[in-house]
């Protein structure tokens, strides 16, 4: 059973085709990192997920409802943590839980305990009667978690959620969602930070241009399309371009890092330079590609 | 996306928890900020009807067979009502989509767009019928007569109000920037609440203005408001009463059909 289950799904606006032909699968009880440059069809991807976009075609699946005709059943099944902070500011804590317990239709008697959970969860028991304005980045960041999760969800989507937030709070927030996790909820998780699905991803889903480039654990990836180690030639731009020359000569990959040239997919004849760890990083940018669009 | 697509994708229409989704938030957030509204939806008008009420009152004493105060009395009824409904919903839903992106949590949810306006009409609908009766126990104290019939004027400015709001919303949805809003403002708006025999009757103006009225749903929420004070007309009010409800009706389905297509790519 797929909590999410996309077949070639195409959705384009005007002249620009975001999504084309994507195929994406979340199983049931697993965190799917959805990793991709800028204007690589994520958030549109989402927006489909939600049926606040609707596709041109293919085939779309959320905890077995058919999209569109049957959103609003898998919508009341699933919370969203939007990318864009839309909390109601001028209401407190607790208002703003309030609100999402009776937009989810939790029944009336279970609406404190609702509350009193959401609270919990984001750690915000003691700052229930304060308002959003007055809450930290982090805190509203929480509470935006917290809300998408007053109906105990099955399925949760988040859309870039430690976008813009300091390394501390971002560590909050993956500690929240790896609690999530634990509990078994299916995640959809869109993100750029490398990091945040290397940590928090069972199966990461690179994305480029619309459609999927890359799939699998992150593991699997990194050993599939960087090998296990990778070196590092740092030097002044000319000779790194004989660097790549001489290991794509050799039978090795490379990709720039701004700074130097990290040959991948090592096999013995490896270059001097700094030794390293292959990462996910060095996937995305090789299955993605080094232009910047 | 067509509208046909949009008919698909609902399994049901109009839920009753959906509609209290959308209006618990409404309420909610009106405990916030429910003084600056007030005063606004019932000063405003108060100083029209006193302004006009002793500024024209002094010129002359009756109107269309009503003392002067009577006639304004009533006629202020259907400024509130605008006041308090078309700016709500032309302002309110533009900040909300635009800025707040409100619209895409509750969308989110398991509420339709449907549901949604629906929702928000309803909601600043209520919110006339209370602001937009306002003005008649202002012009009591200025000697207006109580009559059993006025406790039907809530009610008049409820579906009055939900219609305007409608129109709010539609005219939210198919603006590009709020900047047009004060197009509106004139070319419909304050015409609509001029041209309803609010302060002056129908009757003193050219012809073609007066066949103008009779298109304009104000008009016809005063004719009502005034035959609730002063008398009921029979089918001539029945004819009133449809005339809003087909404004309200007309409105409310074309503010969703025009707000879908915004919130829906």
């Amino acid at each position: 059973m797929h909590a999410i289950r996309l077949r070639d799904v195409a959705k384009s606006f005007g002249p620009i085709q975001a999504v084309d032909g994507l195929d994406l699968d979340v199983p049931e009880g697993a965190c799917v990192g959805l990793l991709g440059p800028n204007g690589a069809g994520k958030s549109t991807t989402m927006k489909l997920l939600t049926a606040q976009a609707i596709a041109n075609r293919g085939e779309l699946e959320v905890l077995g409802h058919a999209l569109p005709r049957e959103s609003k059943s898998a919508r009341a099944q699933m919370g969203v943590v939007p990318q864009q902070d839309n909390l109601d500011t001028t209401l407190t804590v607790q208002q703003n839980l309030t609100v999402f317990t009776y937009l989810y239709r939790v029944p009336r008697a279970g609406r404190r305990a609702a509350i009193e959970r959401a609270l919990a969860i984001a750690n915000l028991t003691d700052r229930r009667d304060t308002k959003v304005d007055e809450l930290s980045g982090g805190m509203r960041r929480r509470l935006l978690i917290a809300r998408a999760l007053v109906h105990q969800p099955r399925l949760v989507l988040m859309d870039e959620p430690t976008v813009g937030l300091d390394p501390q709070v971002r560590q909050e927030i993956w500690a929240l969602i790896d609690r999530l996790r634990g509990e078994g909820v299916s995640i959809l998780m869109s993100t750029h930070y490398i990091e945040e699905a290397e940590r928090l991803a069972d199966t990461v889903t690179i994305m480029s241009h619309g459609r999927v480039v890359a799939v699998g654990p992150p593991e699997l990836l990194v050993s599939e399309h960087a090998g296990a180690e990778a070196v590092e030639v740092y030097g002044p731009p000319a000779r790194l371009a004989e660097i790549e020359a001489e290991a794509v000569a050799a039978g090795h990959v490379t990709r720039r890092t701004g700074t130097s040239v990290a040959v991948l997919r090592l096999n013995g004849n490896a270059p001097a330079g700094e030794r390293r760890p292959a990462n996910l990083e060095d996937v995305f940018v090789l299955v993605t590609g080094e232009e910047i669009a | 996306m067509t509208t046909a697509s949009l008919r698909k994708r609902r399994l049901g229409r109009l839920e009753r928890p959906a509609l209290a989704g959308v209006l618990v938030r409404e309420a909610i957030n009106y405990s916030s900020y429910w003084r600056s509204t007030t005063f606004a939806s019932t000063v405003e008008p108060t100083i029209y009807l006193l302004a006009f009420g002793f500024g024209f009152g002094s010129l002359v004493s009756t109107v269309g067979g009503y003392d002067y105060v009577e006639f304004v009395g009533t006629g202020t009824v259907a400024t509130a009502i605008m006041f308090s409904s078309v700016f709500a919903t032309m302002y309110g839903t533009y900040f909300k989509r635009e800025f707040q992106r409100t619209y895409d949590a509750i969308l989110a949810a398991p509420v339709d767009t449907e549901e949604l306006v629906t929702g928000e009409v309803l909601w600043v609908a209520l919110r006339a019928g209370v602001y937009g009766s306002a003005p008649m126990l202002v012009a009591m104290v200025f000697g207006l007569d109580p009559a059993w019939g006025m406790l039907a004027v809530p009610g008049i400015a409820f579906i009055t109000g939900f219609g305007w709001a409608s129109f709010g919303v539609l005219v939210s949805a198919l603006m590009k920037s709020a900047d047009t809003f004060s197009y509106i403002t004139s070319i419909v708006v304050t015409p609509a609440v001029l041209v309803a025999g609010t302060y002056f009757p129908l009757s003193g103006l050219p012809e073609w203005a007066q066949v103008l009225g009779q298109f304009n749903p104000l008009f016809h929420c005063v004719e009502l408001v005034r035959h609730a004070a002063f008398g009921w007309e029979g089918w001539a009010d029945v004819g009133h009463v449809a005339a809003i409800v087909g404004f309200g009706l007309l409105m409310w389905r074309l503010a969703i059909w025009r707000t879908a297509k915004r919130l829906i790519d």
